[in-house]
């Protein structure tokens, strides 16, 4: 007799397309964050079969820093090229242009948290209002509390101490013009089943999440690649190594790893092994305090 | 591999964040920067030992006030299992946040104080577990170092809890004495307990048996969002999209279209790039029908001979989340599977406490965290079963209609068709 059981990775897939269709049929402009990482290529890759044969029914938004690795960029307009997808590009530079917000000074300077600004710009430019995100609650402790339809007000807050219980698979979409929900399909998802979901399911990432010869230097225990959007201080030594990034975020805060993993599997076998957790090692944005991502999430941060 | 949910459930004091933070760092799913953050904040703090509570209380005012505030999820797996915990603070918000964890758990872990023994709120974690239909409790017998391990202890509060549990709807009921602080029959079995043969905590979420907790009899599928390509290479297609509720469905057979009444047969069940032999949940699909049926979102497959009732009018046990009332003739929002209406409150039968099971007649509203029978007249007539049969096409929420907060949850008792 067949299998009547779905394995976990199959019931997790399972519960994000049925997320998706949930979204796709009870608002009105949904927007798929789209930056060429691999949660949001696993998350292009389930809107395609939660929809297919059709077409994915709404476009894609890459909140762009400007600061990119350029492997992220030639990924994401494949993909886009591939699904027939609609891609909005909501820009970092064009906010410090148009004096929407201000950029960091100095050798540390980022614009990880200028892109809340922009993001909630677009969000209000195109009136979108369903924006899905790939956070999942095992990346950070304030994350664990996020529900899956996450309300944000006009101001593109979220209040933690005041979500909408949610039960069972009935989800809450309700909400006024201005303001929005932020869905989260792969919440329940680890970093482990993210990967063992990319390897099972063939879903293509960028190179740079495979290891490779790249020039880096060592800044607050993290490694950073040398990129135009950095500077290298003094007493900073670049050197080459082999390594590769578990996550892509803004180029300037976004560290890598020393790896010999060029495949899937070998990734795979490197974080089992692994005793950090992916945004501690290699995300300087999320140490600047005990409350870094509680304090962004609150002012609309992905 | 399998995945199991559980709800955990004990108030600030029972030790549960403790027992949780031992879970995931026997299992290695605590990192090592969690744990020196964890260790650096406990020293900081002035504690004699690492706090794993600091593991889970994510939210600066949870730390500040050293409470838990909401519901948080954690997850960690074994070579046989992945688990998701929902991880339900005991005091402020009880009801509301276990009723949410619990509401898609398979099991539940209810902590008591091996000291103070089963307390109303024990008694309420079991019935709350029991009316959202979580076929597994697990009563955790903790702090057990604190009462020198003590086998008559033990067995003293594990007869006053079954005492207590066979006025509920548990399934299967297990016992464990464990001391989360030190480890005791968490992970390993606890050499201060030769008495006792059963089993640890986490040998028990691995091997508890959950296969037959899904309804694979009742074939219903609610239709959640119609696929029309109108692309060249899919000119004609329309695929019923949605996820299996209960049951199964085949190419080739009989369904009953709700609410129309047509009958017609599967043509096909595809999922990304192809078809497959049978859908059973929680399997999201597309299934395509032979017949050309007016059908769209809300809509529900089932069987000729097995279908659910036909209603307007539903009796329910509710939930209540906010602190304006529950009243007779209040209307709401409501959404129940992939159907929303309109719901009156027809009337508010008794108010349940679930200290006691008592059913308190008299009661003109409900208050927050209270529960209640009441009786519901909707819009239009939704596809229901009975909760205990079913939990997709038994559960409901309502919305309120000015705020759009969620501010109830339904389990179906009893519908009349018509």
């Amino acid at each position: 007799m067949a299998t009547t059981q779905l394995s976990h990775l199959q019931a997790l897939e399972s519960e994000a397309i049925h997320i998706m269709r949930e979204v796709a049929a009870e608002f009105e402009k949904p927007v798929l964050l789209f930056s060429g990482g691999k949660d949001s290529a696993v998350m292009l890759r389930i809107a395609e079969k939660a929809f297919w044969p059709a077409r994915i029914p709404f476009p894609v938004m890459h909140v762009d820093t400007g600061h990119n690795f350029p492997e992220a960029i030639e990924f994401r307009d494949k993909r886009v090229a591939e699904t027939g997808v609609n891609l909005v590009v909501a820009s970092v530079q064009e906010s410090i242009d148009k004096g929407r917000v201000v950029e960091e000074t100095g050798p540390r300077a980022s614009r990880n948290r200028l892109q809340t600004v922009t993001l909630l710009d677009a969000i209000t430019e195109h009136g979108f209002d369903a924006v899905f995100g790939g956070g999942r609650r095992d990346e950070e402790k304030a994350r664990a509390k996020e529900r899956v339809y996450s309300f944000r007000d006009e101001f593109g807050q979220w209040d933690p101490k005041n979500q909408r219980p949610e039960l069972w698979n009935l989800y809450n979409g309700r909400h006024r013009k201005g303001e929005h929900i932020r869905v989260f399909p792969l919440s329940n998802w680890t970093e482990l089943d993210v990967w063992q979901y990319v390897a099972d399911d063939e879903v293509e990432l960028p190179s740079i999440y495979y290891a490779h010869r790249r020039e880096v230097f060592r800044r607050d225990g993290m490694l950073l690649a040398v990129s135009p959007f950095v500077t290298v201080m003094e007493g900073e030594e670049p050197e080459e190594l082999m390594v590769r990034f578990r996550t892509v975020g803004d180029a300037s805060c976004t560290g890598a790893v020393e790896s010999t993993a060029t495949d899937v599997q070998t990734v795979i076998a490197e974080i089992a092994a692994s005793r950090l957790t992916e945004r501690g090692e290699t995300r300087a944005d999320d140490r600047i305090s005990e409350a870094g991502m509680e304090d962004r999430k609150r002012e609309g941060y992905f | 591999m399998e995945m199991l949910r559980f709800a955990t459930a004990g108030s600030v004091d029972d030790g549960k964040s403790t027992l949780i933070g031992r879970l995931l760092l026997e299992t290695k799913q605590i990192f090592e920067d969690q744990l020196e953050a964890v260790e650096r904040t406990s020293r900081d703090k002035g504690f004699d030992y690492t706090n794993l509570a600091l593991l889970t209380d994510g939210l600066r005012a949870e730390r500040e006030q050293g409470i838990t505030i909401d519901v948080a999820y954690r997850y960690f797996a074994t070579p046989r299992r992945k688990f998701i915990i929902a991880d339900t603070p005991g005091h402020t918000q009880y009801t509301r946040n276990m009723v949410t964890g619990a509401s898609t758990a398979d099991l539940a872990l209810v902590l008591v104080d091996a000291r103070k023994g089963v307390l109303e709120q024990s008694k309420r974690h079991a019935v709350i577990a029991s009316l959202l239909q979580v076929k597994h409790l697990v009563l955790c017998v903790n702090k057990m170092d604190l009462v020198d391990y003590d086998e008559a202890r033990f067995d003293e509060i594990c007869d006053e809890f079954t005492d207590f549990a066979a006025k509920l709807d548990i399934d299967d009921l297990t016992f464990i004495p464990m001391s989360a602080l030190h480890g005791d029959n968490v992970v390993q079995h606890s050499p201060n307990t030769p008495w006792y043969e059963g089993p640890t905590l986490l040998h028990h979420l691995e091997h508890v048996y959950i296969g037959s907790d899904r309804n694979l009899i009742d074939a219903r599928f609610p239709v959640q969002y119609v696929v029309r390509p109108m692309s060249h290479d899919h000119h004609d297609y329309r695929g019923y999209a949605g996820q299996v509720a209960s049951g199964m469905f085949r190419p080739g057979e009989e369904v009953l279209v709700l609410p129309s009444g047509f009958t017609t047969t599967i043509e096909g069940i595809d999922e990304f790039g192809g078809s497959v032999e049978q859908a059973y949940p929680p399997m999201s699909v597309n299934i395509r029908l032979a017949d050309n049926l007016d059908v769209s979102r809300g809509d529900m497959f089932a069987r000729p001979n097995n279908s659910p009732i036909v209603t307007q009018d539903v009796d329910a046990m509710v939930c209540w989340f906010v602190d304006r009332p529950l009243q007779a003739g209040q209307i709401f929002g409501i959404k129940h599977t992939t159907r929303t209406a309109r719901a009156r409150v027809q009337e508010l039968n008794y108010r349940l406490d679930v200290n006691t099971l008592h059913r308190d007649d008299a009661q003109q509203s409900l208050a927050m965290n209270d529960v209640g029978r009441i009786s519901l007249r909707t819009t239009v007539p939704l596809f229901v079963d009975e909760y205990r049969r079913n939990r997709v096409t038994g559960s409901f929420i309502l919305v309120d209609e000015g705020t759009f907060e969620t501010v109830g949850a339904g389990m179906i008792l009893a519908a009349s068709s018509g």
